[in-house]
């Protein structure tokens, strides 16, 4: 609180603070680019929607490939360590660039040229190379006597995994899955670099006609009421988990 | 005589340079109570591992019900539906409630239906006297309660043979003794079973043979009334001076 205190008088005592508000906090702006952020924002909503879900199926498939040992499987385990050390070492916004304006480029019959599904692709392959890793650390805490015990019941090796050691990896990396996607949230404003009139173009299209940035400040805005709920209602999923799963007389 | 449920000839396992377990014969036949004993090290556990193929083994043979299943062609999950484990940790699934934990291999593996093999598990649980905790998690439970599920858990698969590895060994004092209670109901349904124990009493009550391992070896076997009474190795009446 004092902190936040000390920061709001710094900004508003500081030389130049009466022009920053004027171009930066202009509430006759933000009135007028609020509906059209609004209407923008659902491209980053739906993308956001749409990539969480595809995410972790790459994430929990190339997890998996990684944990996998079978023999048969080391050609797809190579496969899956190459994916993610090299979508991982990639920033985001090359690959955005690179795969939506260098696939439509290919003309490629039968791939859809819209940038959108493009920037979507690319998020997908960057995000799934981290959660792939989140899903692997959380694979790799789950207590070897766990396994020992599955496989001393007759499960199968895939049984295992997909009745013990999954689920309960699942559960404890749930925070840290939830951090790559309040980033992911504010990733989707990378769409941006492609010229797609997400929240973010449209902020920036309205500020160079005006010459007012207060569009990027409700742009903020809008990024927050999204990330802070997702946040709120993981701190439930698993505060509900918890209390099921463990003693409440403990 | 019958032929033994469980024939052990000639053992041999090492980690490395490290021999654990050497030269071990055992027979355990239908009925039986064999009671693993030694110090800590001496290979009771390593043993009990080797029997149920979760150890790999790198000599000799094991026979179960007249198969070798020390075969490296036996599917070891055939063998592990046959054989039955509880570890000194219990090892229940932390995710799912007990009577999930009971039923998810008979489901699973033996292909039970969901509505039987929840049937079948409620009735074990509440015999065991843990019918109030049929849908908890194991995390709300006793380790004394929680070794009983794990039990349960075991005897659901309904094996011709139970392994138990030091099952009280992780239980405060007060809690063996209804762990033990159960065991001894079990022995007494004539259920066979092979448990490294440190419970001496125990052994030598309810055991129809007692192994004394020393160094990967079975130095010493036989009856309780025997062993106890009147050990024939040094090693033997020196390991129980130490334990009685």
């Amino acid at each position: 609180m004092v902190f936040f205190g000390i920061a709001i008088a710094a900004l508003v005592s500081s030389p130049g603070f009466a022009a920053v508000r004027e171009s930066f906090f202009d509430l006759d702006f933000a009135g007028d680019s609020v509906g059209g952020i609004a209407s923008h924002f659902w491209v980053n909503v739906k993308l956001f929607l749409i990539c969480e879900v595809l995410i972790l199926v790459v994430g929990l498939t190339v997890a998996l490939t990684r944990a996998s040992r079978a023999p048969v499987l080391a050609p797809l385990r190579i496969l899956a360590v190459v994916y993610v050390d090299v979508l991982r070492g990639i920033p985001t916004v090359l690959l955005v660039l690179l795969l939506g304006f260098g696939v439509p480029a290919l003309q490629l019959q039968g791939l859809t040229s819209d940038r959108t599904v493009w920037a979507g692709v690319a998020l997908v392959l960057s995000y799934g190379a981290y959660v792939a890793e989140v899903f692997r650390a959380g694979i790799d805490s789950v207590h070897p006597s766990q396994i020992a015990s599955a496989q001393a019941l007759g499960l199968s090796q895939g049984e295992t995994m997909r009745f013990v050691v999954v689920p309960q990896a699942v559960r404890r990396v749930i925070p840290p899955l939830l951090n790559d996607f309040i980033s992911l949230q504010k990733d989707t404003a990378l769409v941006s670099v492609l010229g797609i009139f997400d929240a973010v173009f449209y902020a920036q299209d309205y500020a160079n006609y005006h010459f007012n940035y207060t569009p990027y400040v409700v742009v903020a805005a809008f990024f927050i009421a999204l990330t802070i709920p997702t946040a709120r209602f993981t701190d439930w999923l698993q505060a509900r988990m918890r209390a099921r799963e463990q003693a409440a007389a403990r | 005589m019958n032929a033994p449920l469980l024939q052990v000839r000639g053992l041999r396992k090492s980690y490395g340079e490290r021999v654990v377990l050497a030269d071990v014969d055992l027979s355990v036949y239908a009925g039986d109570v064999v009671c693993l004993i030694g110090s800590s090290g001496s290979g009771k556990s390593t043993l009990l591992r080797c029997l149920n193929l979760l150890e790999p083994i790198d000599d000799g043979t094991i026979h179960l019900d007249g198969r070798e299943i020390s075969d490296p062609l036996i599917d070891p999950r055939e063998v592990r539906r046959q054989v039955g484990v509880v570890f000194q940790a219990y090892n229940l699934f932390p995710h799912l409630s007990v009577l999930d934990n009971c039923t998810l291999a008979p489901r699973r593996v033996h292909g039970l239906s969901r509505a039987d093999a929840e049937s079948a598990a409620r009735e074990l649980l509440m015999r065991f006297g843990l019918g109030d905790h049929v849908d908890h998690h194991p995390d709300r439970l006793s380790g004394g309660q929680q070794q009983r599920a794990a039990l349960v858990r075991a005897l659901c698969l309904r094996p011709s043979v139970l392994l138990l590895d030091e099952i009280t060994a992780a239980l405060d004092p007060e809690l063996v003794g209804e762990v033990l209670a159960l065991v001894r109901e079990l022995a007494a349904d004539d259920v066979t079973m092979v448990l490294a124990t440190h419970e001496m009493a125990f052994a030598r009550d309810v055991a129809t043979t007692v192994c004394f391992l020393h160094e990967g070896r079975i130095l010493e076997s036989g009856p309780p009334s025997q062993l106890f009474g009147a050990p024939r190795e040094e090693r033997t009446r020196a390991f129980l001076s130490r334990v009685l």
